[in-house]
């Protein structure tokens, strides 16, 4: 369904139908939605599933190969005492380290387990497109199956949709049949939930198979009206093409509070549908083992220690 | 396998119902003329909770004496702001209790916990909060340098909002120097008798603030008792006409919150989302039992199917039961009565041709309960477009322009709220000047703020709640 | 020698003077018993005829800003001032008051046609409010006028009285059926020819002379009048008037004192406006 032919006029007057967002409004929804109580078997159903959903995330200048296996062999098996726990949703890392990421999840059992690649000079974006499709291409040949590219921020604020728009459908047409396009919006940076809106509905029509909220490098990232308002975008969005498109916030997902919170979010707003990590994923490292101690706290009846969970 | 949420009940632990109430008067639970009572339910089980004291008139002339005496032997002489001090400490000790109060309330009235613990409570403590720092500064009340209380004021309160409603008439009797007596309603007497424990800890004087429980014959004799200055009530038209001309002719002044059948009008560049939260806060809120609820739901003819497929959708979402139960948005009907309302006025809506939707929802086998339910293609003509259901029943009617919908929204004897849905704040305003009615939310639907004046035009009543214009009716001024 | 002119006393409804419908008028004689006319006596029918005309006139009253309300009340007190004999003649043939108590009586009543000219732009920012509630939301308040007010002047002041009641009534937005004193109604009439000259819309001011008793019980019943000033009325009038003012729930007032902006609330309706603050 061609809704925008890239042009900035179709581009801005398809943006145009689209309704603006009372951000107090939507606020006291997802605060509304945050005071759902989650407990006993729902809750131990919540633990895993968001398991199941983690981009298990390691993405820091001083990331070595020895901690990249390491976080690749917990995502195989997150508590190696207990093998009822299922794996996470993909590794991501940078695109020099998808390589070794691949085959540390290969060795530990993982084959199933997607390695998800940050691309397009992330985290700020700023290069060349040059430079974004070597990178994007990169991470392809390195066995990325998943491509986190970054929206060019400093264009959407500009007013120059058409580039935002052009680079999305061009890294798309690198991913082809090869990889999964997560896009990016810098939510933090965009500010208001109408920009967050609007960055939904560019990227879904230029082809993201999930959008995302942040890079995990600007705060405020994944709160929960942002991941509202995405999710509403999602939904409206199947109602008018029939495409499913996932969520993956990122960023300040922590603790099992805020990953139940999350699920409760799509629960009601895109629906359980959309509760599978196919369509919903969360970016987040050291949520893992807050999930693993409710999950030994739901199991064993008492509270956990971080000393019976794995350190990576 | 979906997302279920398992039961999340609210432990009721916190609550110790006592297996029979005294009336408070004059700082003390008393029985009733002959020892009469009447017994209190869970409308969301039916069972029994407790029996009550029955106050016949000679119980409300003691209430009314022991009110005289504290307003003119300790209140009217202290000094005011000792007098805030006791509204602090009731506020504080409101904040401290809070979570017994919410359970209790939710077990009397039937309301979910979520709304009780989050709304009632919080909002009914802030009412005294901020009510006590008025004690003080009456003379910037507006009503002149030198204000007078008026003296004993009579009080009956519906059963919509037991505690919420006590504290919008207790505390600004109490902080402009009156004393009270107070009538909760017949189905939820529990909270307003909690809070005379409230008062004996926070050791208000004996006589300031005095709860008779009864039926409509206990209001008919506070209403009419010679010894009272003021009526404050809240409750339906019918009744409130009643007390307008019952005091007619006399000294008493009164204010009178009535009924509504709220607009909630919604132009096409509505925030689609936000507005959908808005006319389910707006209808659905305390399972509609609320005089202000956006019961007319005025869509712009051209959003119209957009707008129902998305209310539908988030309708369905509705999750109703058990309202102990921490997920519950909504919860039980009050009463039988009530109930058998929201069915008559239901089936007229059938009758008169509009078309009923509900979502698929499994309601509990005991207790009173009512589906979220709108009606579509209504027109002003149908009885539920005119009539006030009290019930979660929603009325979508259409509109073409900004005038018209303007002339539906004033085209009903009430006047108390109207909501306004569009991106545009010229229209916003433009529409907010021309409706008739006294509270208007743009943008948002059914807040409720102490500082925030609150009442009705036109047959929804007399005079303002909350703000500086609801303390100012319970002074008598020298301007 | 020359016979004087003298007026025929009507009525004053919807910016015209018609005779009572019913054809019927009254006799009016000094303190003494000496005739001086035979104003129309109003029937139900022309009080329902005023209040259809205060209602078609409200919206524009209502919607024309408060410095245009309060230019035209002063315009009220200048003409009124260029008549003042007159009305001074009136008074004292009507009331058998001295000449100079009766211009003591047209100059307060001047001024206060001055007085609330004033308040007209004053009232909503004096009683109106911001109101601090707790989250992101701005909240205001302000006083509108109630509608048509149903007014019954005083009745042992002729003009004074009347110009009081009827002054904050129309300088808050409302429209006006008044009521003259039943037994002094003659400056009532003079002064619905000073506001038919003051750029007062028709229909703002409607004042009807007659018998208090008998229109009393259809003001009160009206369903379309919103608020009544009860002044005029006996205390039996005034009860009987409000339980049937109750089918409506009419704001119903009396008042002490005649110069405060109480008479101006006393005819409005608080608005609470709530929007919330976000990007």
């Amino acid at each position: 369904m061609h809704l925008i032919d890239g042009s900035a006029s179709s581009i801005k007057s398809f943006l145009k139908t689209l309704s603006p967002v009372d951000q107090v409004g939507a606020e006291a929804r997802a605060a509304m939605l945050g005071t759902r109580s989650i407990k006993t078997s729902s809750k131990s159903w919540a633990i895993d599933m968001a398991i199941s959903m983690i981009d298990l995330t390691t993405l820091e200048g001083a990331d070595t190969a020895g901690k990249v296996k390491a976080i690749c062999t917990k995502a195989v098996r997150p508590d190696p005492s207990d093998p009822t726990v299922p794996h996470v949703g993909a590794i991501c890392v940078y695109n020099d380290m998808v390589e070794i990421a691949r085959k540390q999840l290969d060795a530990a059992g993982g084959h199933e387990i997607p390695v998800a690649a940050v691309s397009t000079a992330f985290p700020s974006g700023r290069a060349s497109l040059e430079v974004k499709e070597r990178d994007t291409k990169d991470a392809i040949a390195n066995g990325a199956t998943e491509i986190d590219m970054v929206i060019d921020r400093g264009a959407f604020l500009s007013g120059d949709l058409e580039k935002v728009f052009s680079e999305i459908q061009f890294i798309k047409s690198i991913c082809g049949d090869r990889a999964h396009l997560k896009v990016i919006l810098e939510t933090g940076e965009l500010v208001t939930l109408d920009n967050v809106r609007k960055a939904s509905y560019l990227a879904m029509a230029a082809g993201a198979d999930f959008i995302k909220t942040s890079t995990g490098k600007v705060t405020p990232a994944a709160t929960a009206p942002v991941v509202l308002v995405m999710l509403e975008a999602v939904r409206d969005w199947y109602a008018m093409t029939g495409v499913k498109i996932g969520v993956k916030p990122a960023g300040g997902i922590r603790t099992t509070k805020d990953a139940i919170k999350q699920l409760v979010l799509v629960n009601e707003t895109a629906g359980p549908e959309w509760l599978n990590p196919q369509l919903f994923r969360i970016g987040a490292s050291a949520l893992l083992n807050d999930l693993l101690m409710q999950r030994m706290k739901l199991r064993d009846g008492h509270y956990a220690s971080p000393n019976y969970v794995t350190l990576d | 396998m979906t997302f279920e949420y398992a039961p999340a009940p609210e432990s009721t632990s916190v609550v110790k119902i006592k297996s029979e109430y005294g009336l408070f008067i004059n700082g003390k639970f008393v029985p009733a003329k002959g020892g009469k009572t009447f017994t209190t339910i869970n409308p969301a089980t039916e069972e029994r909770l407790t029996k009550v004291a029955f106050a016949a008139p000679s119980d409300v002339d003691k209430a009314v004496a022991a009110a005289r005496t504290a307003y003119s032997k300790v209140w009217s002489k202290m000094p005011a702001a000792e007098r805030g001090k006791y509204l602090f400490r009731i506020a504080r000790i409101l904040q401290e209790r809070a979570r017994e109060f919410a359970v209790l309330e939710t077990m009397d009235n039937g309301k979910p916990i979520r709304e009780t613990r989050d709304i009632d409570i919080p909002l009914a403590a802030a009412h005294f909060f901020y009510h006590a720092g008025w004690a003080d500064k009456l003379e910037h009340a507006g009503v002149g340098s030198s204000p007078k209380p008026h003296g004993v004021v009579g009080q009956v309160i519906p059963w919509n909002f037991p505690l919420l409603m006590l504290s919008w008439k207790i505390a600004p009797a109490l902080a402009t120097g009156n004393t009270v007596v107070l009538k909760p309603a017949e189905t939820t007497p529990l909270t307003a008798l909690l809070f005379a424990e409230v008062c004996q800890q926070a050791d208000l004087p004996a006589g300031v603030v005095n709860i008779v429980t009864g039926d409509g014959s206990t209001g008919s004799a506070i209403v009419n008792h010679p010894d009272i200055d003021k009526i404050a009530f809240t409750g339906s038209t019918a009744v409130g006409k009643g007390i307008a001309r019952a005091i007619a002719g006399t000294k008493k002044s009164a204010t009178l919150e009535l009924g509504g059948k709220g607009a909630n009008i919604v132009f096409e560049d509505a925030p689609i989302d936000e507005t959908v939260e808005g006319i389910i806060s707006g209808i659905f809120f305390n399972q509609g039992h609320v005089c202000c609820a956006g019961s007319r739901l005025l869509v712009q003819e051209n959003i119209q199917d957009e707008l129902l497929e998305k209310l539908k959708r988030r309708i369905s979402q509705i999750r109703v039961g058990d309202p102990l139960d921490k997920n519950t948005d909504l919860g039980a009907i009050n009463s039988a009565a009530q109930l058998a309302k929201i069915h008559e006025l239901s089936q007229s809506g059938d009758l008169e041709g509009a078309e009923r939707w509900s979502p698929q929802c499994d309601l509990p086998g005991k207790g009173f309960w009512f589906p979220p339910t709108i009606f579509t293609g209504v027109t002003q003509a149908h009885r539920i477009a005119q009539e006030e259901i009290f019930g979660p029943v929603l009325s979508v009617l259409t509109f073409r322009t900004p005038q018209e919908a303007i002339e539906k929204a004033n085209n009903t004897p009430f006047g108390l709220s109207a909501g306004i849905w569009t991106d545009k704040g010229s229209r916003i305003l433009w529409t907010a000047k021309h409706l008739k009615a006294g509270v208007i939310w743009a943008n948002t639907f059914n807040k409720f703020d102490p500082a925030s004046p609150f009442g009705g035009y036109k047959e929804s009543g007399w005079g303002r709640e909350g703000g500086r214009h609801g303390l100012a009716a319970y002074l008598k001024g020298n301007h | 020698m020359r016979i004087d002119v003298k007026k025929t006393y009507k009525l004053y409804i919807g910016g015209a003077f018609p005779r009572s419908e019913s054809g019927r008028s009254y006799e009016i004689t000094n303190s003494k018993g000496v005739f001086i006319a035979n104003p129309a006596q109003a029937s139900r029918k022309d009080l329902r005829d005023a209040v259809v005309a205060a209602r078609s006139a409200f919206g524009g009253w209502s919607g024309a800003t408060a410095f245009n309300r309060g230019q035209i009340l002063y315009r009220a007190a200048e003409i009124m001032e260029g008549r003042s004999a007159q009305f001074v003649d009136e008074i004292v043939a009507i009331e058998g008051i001295t000449p100079s108590a009766a211009k003591k009586q047209v100059q307060e009543a001047i001024d206060t046609w001055v007085w609330y000219s004033g308040w007209c732009d004053k009232i909503g920012s004096i009683y109106g409010s911001t109101n601090q509630v707790s989250g992101a939301f701005y909240n205001f308040t302000i006083p509108e006028p109630v509608g048509v007010v149903g007014a019954f002047a005083p009745q042992k002041s002729s003009l004074l009285g009347l110009v009081q009641t009827i002054a904050p009534i129309i300088a808050a937005g409302n429209t006006v059926v008044a009521i003259a004193s039943q037994k002094l109604p003659l400056p009532a009439i003079t002064l619905a020819e000073v506001l038919a000259t003051s750029d007062l819309p028709g229909g703002v001011v409607n004042i009807l002379t007659g018998i208090t008793a008998e229109l009393a019980p259809w003001m009160g019943s009206h369903m379309d009048v919103d608020a009544v000033d009860a002044s005029g009325l006996t205390g039996a009038q005034d009860k009987e008037l409000r339980i049937a003012g109750s089918e409506n729930l009419k704001r119903v007032s009396t008042f002490k004192s005649e110069l405060s902006p109480q008479r101006l609330l006393a005819f409005m309706e608080h608005k609470t406006v709530w929007h919330p603050i976000g990007l």
